[in-house]
């Protein structure tokens, strides 16, 4: 009895590494970027863009405007095509190309963000450089990179989403006359509607949180975008182009810009946990 | 004006192949790229060269050690974590706040961007603790990484076994740990390979992480507290100097395709286990 | 007593039949069973870990003679530092020689604390920092750089100020084909963009609209793609897929960097707690001696004897 006892404990001590390491995280970063917020305060840290750390300026408005924007961009391009990619799966291929193409498609998430990130400088820059204009490396660019890597995590939750709907649902539909198509739109999708939602948010998290390939086709310029085609510089690869050089109050703010990240993509993965769990 | 169902379902599905189409273009575009570049450069002396001249020259050696040496710590690290939360999970205690907080924890672990994973590393093991940039700060931040994962599909691997299993044992008068160890761990042993497998994927692709854990430094590693660059880190440094696309291309190359091998092991594993006990 | 089976979920079946539920591996395991399989493993993990951890590293305070020598610091010090240690440890197998990045300040930082035995500099210590002892091991020149395609040779430190302040921002004001300048320079933090604010910027801000990239090397790379774009990176990584502009009609050479013609001209510094001793004095002898010199200036740099 005492031993099983004992091993109950020990698991129970694995069981909160988890929990354990996410607190330490949240800690570390809050303790080492907070007091920057504080000393500077949150009004001139959040919503100003003059970012200039080692004269005294820690305005981080334009990174945040540019991280949203360019997942945006991400979901405008990421979206139709995971959603379709999912769908055509799910719906309307027969089984034996969906056995080929699904694990084809997730081998997309398995590809390392810097291969992407490369790939964009030297086929994708170029391309908008020479045919639209501006530096190449721009909002667009990053956003087209982002919407391709977020590709995987739309289309692997939203095809689970869509076979959980059961058929069922589906033969009543086609029995009533619809076509296969009235019955995806009408009875496949709305049933599916919280775990598409969630491959939606999960893929924003992904699109938001990621740097490297973000770092490298974005241009990392500091102002609020204008056009598309601006150079934008994102609260990930704001932290990323500066950590290894930054001491002191720099460095503080590399952490509450962490802090602010952190909140961001912490909201994003409630918000999916909560949608899951109504369903 | 409404159009005729069967032709609205025509042009849809046509719209939906072609978009599908396009984004297998995308995929089969990129590994192409790679490998038509990348493969002619992959030669037995590329793989086990020392690099030379910032890597210009030379092979890529001491970052296929450092790769190895710090994913295996990471591995070694977080797979006893990862299995053991998933067998507390599963088999010693209903579900209750003290599960929910474990799995929310998990997700939520799973949803931390590596580049605040990175800052922490940075923070906590190469300056609180001393280890500077290193494949022991590397190899626990990763493993913090990859617990999730672990942990996710153990306990979809350990849910999958039988409820028979368990009955037979302990109506054999096994205590619980001894039918968690003799049955219930070594029948989801493929699907817990899976995750490790997955872990190991993953690991082999992370850079920001790394960057500024392990540092950079292309020595082949030694001890633990020597600093390692990972292929990775290697390619990108490689391509974002510019230092020689021809190697960079090599080196994406052997990353992509271990990574892609490792994944489809994976992948026909879990199949297969799926297979077994469904 | 609590019960030995709290999560069974379907507690009925009767032992001869269940044995036969089994697959024949695992009801093998059953009659086998020994007592802490794991255990031995566990152990073996512990001990591993163990050996590794005390193997010693380039933080920790042990003076093992496997203890690497650490060079921590600028970016634009790390590929000479680099190919310098490349070499020296050739020669002497014994010695191990970690260079990292990270940057100036992080160097000197890193030095000062005695995280690394050497820091690497791009530019002069300030302040506080003046207490270290520099040993300064090459000259380098900043030098602007534009595409091959620019028709430009020559500009002055006055119009590189308008340029990267964005006063100027069409190369039209240069008397070329207008076209919007695309500006990239560096990160804050990084020794080359301090020293070029020092020398060039005047307390003049470098405009937000430029690109900007983490080293010297992606600038160089995306001067090198862009027709319309102008960067500022080391002498020493100059190449010819990039043009470099004399500036105020001093082109950036070997001797006009020596003598200090070439007005953006800075040191590349060795920074240490305390005079090198040991192997990091071996190390910096090899590196002011000839040899390491004449790495230096094939690489790119002036040395400085």
């Amino acid at each position: 009895m005492h031993r099983e006892k004992f091993i109950e404990r020990v698991l129970l001590l694995l069981a909160l590494s988890s929990v354990g390491s996410l607190a330490l995280i949240t800690i570390f970063i809050f303790l080492e970027g907070f007091p920057l917020i504080l000393s500077a305060g949150l009004k001139n840290f959040i919503l100003s863009s003059h970012w200039a750390p080692t004269k005294g300026h820690f305005g981080i408005l334009a990174m945040i405007i540019s991280s949203v924007l360019v997942t945006l961009g991400a979901m405008v391009i990421g979206v139709p095509l995971g959603l379709s990619c999912a769908i055509v799966l799910a719906e309307f291929s027969p089984p034996r190309l969906k056995m080929v193409l699904k694990p084809t498609l997730e081998l997309l998430a398995g590809i390392p963000s810097v291969v992407y990130g490369f790939l964009g400088v030297i086929w994708l820059v170029p391309l908008i450089r020479n045919y639209l204009g501006g530096p190449g490396l721009s909002l667009l660019a990053a956003s087209i990179i982002l919407g391709i890597m977020i590709l995987p995590t739309v289309i692997s939750i939203s095809i689970d989403a869509l076979t959980a709907v059961p058929d069922p649902y589906r033969d009543g539909s086609l029995a009533l006359g619809a076509t296969r198509w009235q019955t995806v739109s009408r009875v496949v999708l709305p049933a599916a509607r919280s775990g598409i939602i969630t491959a939606i948010i999960l893929g924003m998290g992904r699109a938001i949180g990621e740097t490297m390939a973000v770092i490298m086709v974005a241009g990392n310029a500091l102002q609020i975008p204008t056009s598309i085609l601006d150079p934008v510089r994102t609260l990930t690869s704001n932290i990323a182009l500066e950590l290894g050089y930054a001491a002191g109050r720099h460095r503080e703010a590399l952490f509450a810009t962490g802090i602010v990240l952190f909140i961001i993509i912490m909201v994003l993965n409630l918000s999916a946990t909560l949608i899951t769990r109504r369903r | 004006m409404r159009l005729e169902p069967h032709l609205t379902q025509r042009l849809v599905k046509t719209l939906l192949w072609t978009l599908t189409g396009f984004t297998l273009l995308i995929l089969i575009f990129i590994i192409a790229d790679i490998a038509v570049k990348g493969l002619p450069q992959v030669t037995p002396a590329f793989l086990t060269q020392d690099s030379h001249d910032m890597g210009r020259a030379g092979g890529i050696f001491p970052t296929i050690v450092a790769t190895a040496y710090i994913t295996l710590l990471a591995i070694v690290l977080a797979s006893p974590l990862g299995v053991g939360t998933a067998i507390y999970l599963t088999e010693y205690t209903r579900e209750g706040w003290a599960t929910r907080i474990i799995r929310f924890g998990s997700e939520c672990l799973a949803g931390v961007p590596s580049i605040i994973l990175g800052l922490f590393g940075f923070v906590l093991f190469v300056l609180k603790l001393g280890f500077g940039w290193s494949v022991l700060s590397g190899g626990l931040t990763l493993a913090i990484m990859v617990l999730p994962i672990i942990i996710r599909t153990s306990e979809e691997a350990i849910k999958a076994v039988p409820q028979d299993y368990r009955t037979a044992c302990y109506s054999l008068g096994m205590s619980q740990w001894q039918t968690v160890t003799h049955i219930v761990l070594p029948s989801a042993l493929p699907g817990i390979t899976t995750g490790i497998m997955l872990s190991i994927g993953r690991s082999l692709g992370e850079t920001a992480v790394l960057l500024f854990t392990a540092g950079a430094a292309l020595r082949t590693p030694v001890s633990v507290f020597d600093s390692g660059r990972t292929m990775a880190v290697h390619f990108y440094i490689l391509a974002r100097e510019g230092l020689s696309m021809p190697n960079a291309y090599g080196t994406a190359a052997v990353l992509v395709i271990s990574i892609l091998l490792i994944n489809l092991c994976a992948y026909t594993l879990m199949q297969r286990m799926m297979k077994r006990y469904s | 007593m609590p019960n030995p089976v709290p999560v069974l979920r379907e507690p009925q079946g009767s032992s001869p039949a269940t044995t036969r539920l089994l697959p024949r591996a695992a009801a093998a395991r059953v009659r086998g069973a020994t007592r802490r399989p794991g255990l031995a493993l566990i152990v073996a993990l512990m001990v591993l870990l163990g050996a590794l951890l005390g193997a010693g590293g380039c933080n920790s305070s042990s003076q093992t003679t496997s203890r690497p020598l650490c060079i921590a610091g600028s970016t634009s010090v790390q590929p000479f530092a680099e190919k310098l240690a490349e070499v020296y440890m050739h020669r002497r197998p014994a010695i191990r020689i970690d260079v990292q990045g990270g940057g100036s300040s992080a160097g000197i930082y890193a030095a000062t604390r005695g995280a690394a035995d050497l820091g690497a500099s791009s530019r002069e210590l300030l302040g506080d920092e003046k207490k270290l002892v520099e040993i300064p091991i090459a000259f380098d020149g900043i030098v602007v750089i534009v595409h091959p395609s620019n028709p430009l040779t020559t500009i002055t430190l006055a119009e590189i100020r308008q340029i990267f302040s964005g006063a100027v921002n069409n190369w039209s004001d240069l008397r070329l084909p207008p076209h919007a300048i695309h500006l990239i320079t560096r990160e804050e933090g990084s020794g080359t963009r301090e020293a070029f604010e020092h020398l060039v910027m005047d307390k003049q801000e470098i405009t937000p609209a430029a690109l900007v990239q983490d080293s010297n090397g992606s600038v160089r790379e995306i001067v090198a793609g862009d027709p319309h774009s102008v960067g500022y990176i080391s002498a020493g990584l100059v190449d010819d897929r990039v043009k470099a502009l004399a500036i105020d009609g001093v082109l950036p050479t070997r001797e006009n960097i020596k003598t200090h013609a070439y007005k953006l001209t800075r040191r590349f510094l060795l920074v240490g707690r305390a005079e090198p001793a040991g192997p990091s004095k071996d190390f910096v002898d090899f590196v002011l001696g000839p040899d390491g010199q004449g790495i230096l200036e094939t690489e790119g740099l002036v040395g400085v004897k």
